[in-house]
């Protein structure tokens, strides 16, 4: 007691000379206030500062701003990767072919080309105007030098694989044959042949790819692998190089030399890297982009609502599953259980509820809107909900699982909102249609890509791919016996014929038919579990004209023009 | 009016008796117990809270709506998250783990930070520049990187979360006790106690962790609510508690991806979240003036 | 002095060392390498890639490998932004998050400094209690969920500021992630500053000072600032350095090409050199700054410029 009366004491003494300090600095406050309104002033002159700022940009120079996900990891052709980096590569660059904006093939850098009896022996006629951005004629032999890096394993190209269909190619980039070898020659300055192993159907389109552009031999030569950088690199398309700061933007300006150059609009392109699609979203309706990348799925339906058709929903070339690990328990041996996992889920909810609407019901792998190819489905497809749910019950007892002994399973996806928001859903079907007990595992990218293909400990993983180029074997040639991306270890020798048949099938319907017939046969063993198909899912401003959704989802700023607005 | 006890030294504050003087200074303090009392009814709640709703946490209504906004009719409360979850039911189960994530993480710290800051600013000398030094490289190392290292070795286990934010959050504590330790060793009242032969355990038992003791009851409160922060943005990049489990990280930083289209989805986690925070501060600050030795 | 530092700085060096020993090998403990992708690369290329960065040589080798190229100051290239250095991106990188950071840190230290002054000048007032509630506020909220609020505020429904991006709007760029980098700041230097305030005019000397009579504003600025600021420098060391060596989050939201979002990116990308790099740096400007701050110490506190 006696300590708190002199605990209070103590206390009110305190609270007085606080009190006779606070009157004495009263003015000190009122100098803390003044300063603190110094200080919003600041504020408020540079917000004002920066709002002019920004309004400036209106004179009459076409400006195109893009939103373009990741950042490049290079804008060398020969090494790139990415979607992203593709974007800008097709822009600085050009093939010996090229996409129309509505997807078709049409001429680029080669202004015709003949193809023999076979199907097999190409001769590109190049355009005798194509000039690199320095002024120096694009040739045949930049081209065969381009393929030849490509497919050279030193370079260390991502893309090495889809040259395959050349002749060769597979010697090359496995190093038992040097690159001279490969079935790529000049005959001369502006003639280029090339061999084929294979009557391969989509070889033209392939051409459109930036892994098979020219390469700048003095580029190279001068600066080595350090090449594709500003004031360095020299580019045979539309645009030049003229700016690019790491994580914030590539500044492309248009191309003199460029052969078509009065047909381009856009003076000045700017990719601006947009990791985060929600940041992208605002950018976006803030007016600092003119497309962007993506939208967040989460929120398709709102941004949808809000910008109309100022939203470009279409189907591209990307699928979505989760693939089955073949090559142990429970999955090894047991079509019974893929099929039952696969047809208890309601693809309906997971498209349309959740994705909103900004991705189309998988059933199979090859995605629609794919060049010569009809989509293929079980036949469970189409029933109705409940019969599937009835028919996936049965399997899944079959396969020797109930109430009492439900089956135990690992579902293992990388970190990533929508892939989260998958597996838990699909968790939740599986829990409350079939009693599956689930457990989610979330992994960090490198370490899910190792247990992915280590195949020791995954039971259900996360599976996607898009399509290099516009044909059905972009998407069935990953589930080959021997496939760098088969994770599900698939081996069924029928369907690798198939697909070595169509790879030398020159006739379009018959090879449609093998592939058809392939892809209904991986249905059947089901290593995969579909979900969904890709939609490329742009924000574009009614002033960018010329705008074309394409399966490929490629969009050369050279094909769009500003309106004034 | 009595002062005789605050003449010698702060050994003898920290007896039972001065603990009851903290805590009486602790009541009297309006805003603390306001503070208390609200962190007590959010503990409750979230231990209860889950039990209360007619919804499991991770529960997806498939033929309710999605995002649905709160309201009686459907049962759902406080509304639904973007994969219809019941955001009630969320929210306490979220709080469980982020409460449990914020108190066993500072565990581990005060069990390191404490034995480590203590042997060092005990022994002095060598070994304590030896272990400073230790504490150094690692206070270098930056934090992201650290725990981003954890979560790629050991998965997304919530132990182990726990345990990778307390390994990484002892630093601070083992700096503060060593500089304590080092302080107290040489004051007149431990001298004095060595002088008149008590024993170097004895000194450690009745001089030295005494006296440290609100340090790190201090430290401890402002701690907890640090690393409840740090889930939070561990949450945010995606690294923290894996599906179905929740926290109230992983859900604030759903909610702030929708902000514009389901506000509640941000709003009631964040409100728990900051209340708790704002609740653990208030209090972490009372007690620390509640023990400070000059207001006595 | 001069030698006091000087040695300072060169104990640091087994410091950094053990650093950049103990980064290395964790970084390279992780599972899964820097050129794992989607489709497994035929091994011929995977070869040819892994011979281009020297990881075809035993690890002890490649540790040689690299701090023979550190002595020379080289950083290596990066793995995953083929064709730059680690050297230049971060030399990219480094002025724009020290540019924000150095604001935010200005703007904190201003604004926090005075606001903790006027709330312990003012003790258990109305204004101290609603500042001291503001900043805890401040400080409960994660800036994941602050910065998009401004953008949505600002960029959007006002129209005054931009909604991201650098060096395209000029100065505007920097408000918004000034703003949501200081804030969290502002409240913990306020209340630092606030209770030390408090505690040195408690302090004996303050009141010698107030007996001789003079004026408060004088015994403020001339006597108990200084003293009062040595908790909040003690703070500002580490803070500095975490603050100038960029936020993820706000670089992320505000799309900022800082370094702070290589501290996570390099790591989950398994860019080996350039998480040393980045290591190395936040490393040596914590050692930097905390030497700086030890050097303001002593020359606000003269009891230690003694000894």
């Amino acid at each position: 007691m006696q300590a708190n009366q002199a605990l209070e004491c103590r206390q009110s003494g305190f609270r007085r000379r606080i009190d006779v300090w606070g009157r004495a600095f009263g003015e000190i406050v009122n100098q803390a206030r003044r300063i603190g309104t110094a200080l919003f002033c600041l504020l408020a002159i540079l917000a004002s500062a920066a709002s002019i700022a920004s309004a400036a940009p209106s004179n009459s120079a076409q400006l195109l701003r893009i939103g373009n996900g990741p950042e490049p990891e290079t804008l060398d052709p020969h090494r790139a990767e990415g979607v992203s980096t593709g974007n800008i590569l097709r822009d600085l660059y050009q093939g010996l072919t090229g996409l129309a904006p509505d997807g078709s093939v049409v001429p680029a850098a080669a202004a015709a080309w003949e193809v023999s009896a076979d199907g097999l022996d190409y001769t590109f006629h190049l355009r005798e105007t194509a000039r690199w951005s320095n002024g120096d004629a694009v040739t045949a032999e930049d081209f065969v030098a381009g393929l030849r890096r490509s497919a050279d394993p030193a370079t260390g190209s991502r893309y090495a694989q889809i040259l395959s269909p050349i002749d060769n190619a597979d010697a090359v980039s496995s190093g038992r044959l040097p690159p001279e070898r490969l079935g790529v020659a000049a005959l001369d300055a502006h003639t280029l042949h090339i061999r084929l192993q294979g009557p391969t159907l989509y070889f033209p389109g392939l051409l459109a790819h930036p892994a098979t552009f020219p390469l700048y031999r003095p580029g190279l030569q001068r600066y080595g692998r350090d090449f594709a950088r500003p004031g360095r690199l020299v580019s045979n398309g539309a645009y030049q190089l003229r700016d690019w700061v790491v994580q914030s933007q590539v500044t492309l300006v248009r191309n003199p030399y460029y052969w078509d150059d009065v047909h381009t609009a856009v003076d000045t392109v700017i990719y601006y890297p947009t990791e985060d699609l929600s940041s992208e979203l605002k950018r976006y309706r803030a007016g600092e982009l003119d497309c962007t990348y993506a939208i967040p799925m989460s929120q398709a339906r709102w941004v949808r609502s809000l910008f109309g058709a100022e939203l470009h929903l279409a189907p591209y070339l990307g699928s979505y599953w989760y693939g089955y690990n073949l090559s142990r328990p429970p999955f090894k041996d047991s079509p019974q259980l893929r099929q039952a996992l696969s047809m208890a889920i309601d693809r309906e909810v997971i498209a349309d509820k959740l994705l909103q609407g900004a991705a189309l019901q998988a059933y199979g792998l090859v995605p629609p809107g794919t060049w010569n190819y009809t989509p293929q489905s079980p036949p469970w497809a189409a029933w109705p909900r409940q019969r599937r749910l009835d028919e996936a019950r049965r399997l899944y007892a079959a396969a020797g699982y109930s109430a009492d002994h439900p089956l135990q399973l690992e579902l293992r996806y990388n970190t990533q909102e929508d892939h989260r928001r998958i597996a838990t859903v699909i968790a939740a079907m599986w829990k409350q249609g079939l009693g599956v007990q689930t457990r989610l595992v979330n992994e960090e990218w490198k370490v899910f890509l190792q247990n992915r293909r280590q195949r020791l400990q995954t039971e259900v993983f996360r599976g996607a791919w898009i399509g290099d180029y516009d044909d059905a074997s972009a998407f069935a040639d990953i589930l080959r016996s021997f496939d760098g991306k088969n994770d599900e270890a698939y081996a069924n020798p029928d369907y690798d014929a198939l697909l070595a048949q169509a790879q030398q099938q020159p006739d379009a319907a018959l090879r449609r038919g093998l592939l058809e017939s392939a892809e209904r046969l991986m249905l059947d063993d089901m290593p995969i579990l579909p979900i969904y198909f890709y939609e490329s899912k742009h924000l574009v401003k009614p002033y960018v004209a010329g705008w074309k959704d394409n399966p490929l989802d490629i969009h050369y700023s050279k094909d769009l023009r500003i309106l004034p607005h | 009016m009595n002062t005789g006890a605050v003449d010698t030294g702060p050994a003898s504050r920290r007896s039972p008796g001065s603990w009851q003087r903290v805590w009486l200074r602790l009541r009297r303090d309006r805003f603390a117990m306001i503070a208390a009392g609200v962190l007590a009814l959010i503990v409750l709640l979230a231990i209860a809270g889950p039990w209360i709703s007619p919804w499991p946490q991770d529960f997806i209504d498939f033929d309710g709506d999605w995002g649905a906004a709160p309201g009686l009719a459907a049962g759902h409360w406080l509304g639904t998250d973007e994969l219809g979850r019941d955001l009630f039911a969320r929210t306490c189960y979220g709080g469980r783990i982020s409460l449990l994530v914020g108190l066993a993480a500072t565990l581990v710290s005060l069990l390191i930070g404490v034995s480590y800051g203590a042997v060092a600013g005990y022994a002095g000398g060598r070994l304590d520049a030896l272990m400073m030094r230790a504490v150094d490289v690692l206070y270098a190392l930056p934090f992201m990187f650290f725990v981003i290292l954890l979560t790629v070795f050991f998965g997304r286990h919530i132990l182990l979360i726990f345990l990778a934010i307390g390994a990484v959050n002892w630093l601070d504590m083992a700096r503060i006790v060593r500089g304590q330790t080092l302080n107290l060793r040489r004051r007149e009242f431990v001298e004095a106690a060595i002088v008149s032969g008590v024993g170097t355990a004895g000194i450690i038992r009745r001089h030295i962790v005494p006296n440290l003791l609100g340090v790190v009851v201090v430290y401890a409160t402002l701690s907890v609510p640090q690393v409840i922060l740090v889930e939070s943005f561990l949450s945010f990049l995606g690294l923290g508690v894996q599906e179905p489990a929740t926290s109230w990280g992983a859900l604030v930083s759903d909610g702030a991806h929708a902000m514009e289209t389901t506000p509640w989805a941000l709003v009631v986690p964040a409100t728990f979240l900051a209340l708790t925070l704002l609740c653990l501060n208030f209090l972490g600050d009372a007690l620390r003036d509640a023990l400070d030795p000059k207001e006595f | 002095m001069l030698t006091h530092a000087l040695k300072r700085l060169l104990g640091a060096a087994p410091t950094l060392l053990l650093l950049i020993t103990l980064a290395f090998f964790l970084m390279r403990a992780a599972p899964g390498g820097p050129f794992d992708r989607e489709r497994a690369l035929p091994p011929q290329i995977e070869a040819a890639l892994q011979a281009e960065y020297h990881l075809d040589q035993p690890l002890w080798r490649q540790y040689l490998h690299y701090l023979g190229g550190l002595a020379h100051g080289d950083l290596g290239p990066s793995f995953q932004y083929s064709g730059f250095s680690v050297a230049e991106l971060i030399a990219s990188g480094a002025p724009v998050s020290f540019k924000l950071g150095a604001c935010a840190m200005s703007l904190a230290v201003l604004l926090g400094g005075l606001l903790g002054c006027v709330a312990a000048l003012r003790r258990n007032s109305i204004f101290d209690r609603a500042l001291m509630a503001l900043a805890m506020l401040g400080l409960s909220v994660p800036n994941y969920v602050v910065a998009p609020l401004l953008i949505l505020l600002f960029a959007i429904v006002l129209g005054w500021l931009p909604a991201g991006g650098w060096s395209t709007h000029g100065i505007g760029d920097a408000v918004l992630p000034v703003i949501a980098l200081a804030l969290p700041q502002i409240a913990t230097i306020a209340r630092l500053m606030r209770a030390s305030m408090i505690e040195t005019l408690s302090a004996n000397f303050i009141r010698t000072a107030r007996a001789k009579g003079l004026p408060m504003r004088l015994i403020v600025w001339r006597h108990a600032l200084k003293p009062a600021l040595l908790p909040v420098l003690s703070y500002l060391g580490p803070a500095a350095a975490g603050i100038v060596t960029g936020s993820v989050v706000i670089e992320q939201v505000f799309a900022i090409p800082g370094i702070g979002r290589y501290f996570v990116q390099a790591a989950l990308n398994r860019d080996y050199t350039l998480v040393l790099g980045v290591v190395i740096f936040y490393g040596a400007l914590i050692i930097l700054f905390n030497f700086l701050v030890d050097l303001l110490y002593g020359l606000l506190d003269p009891r230690l410029r003694l000894s």
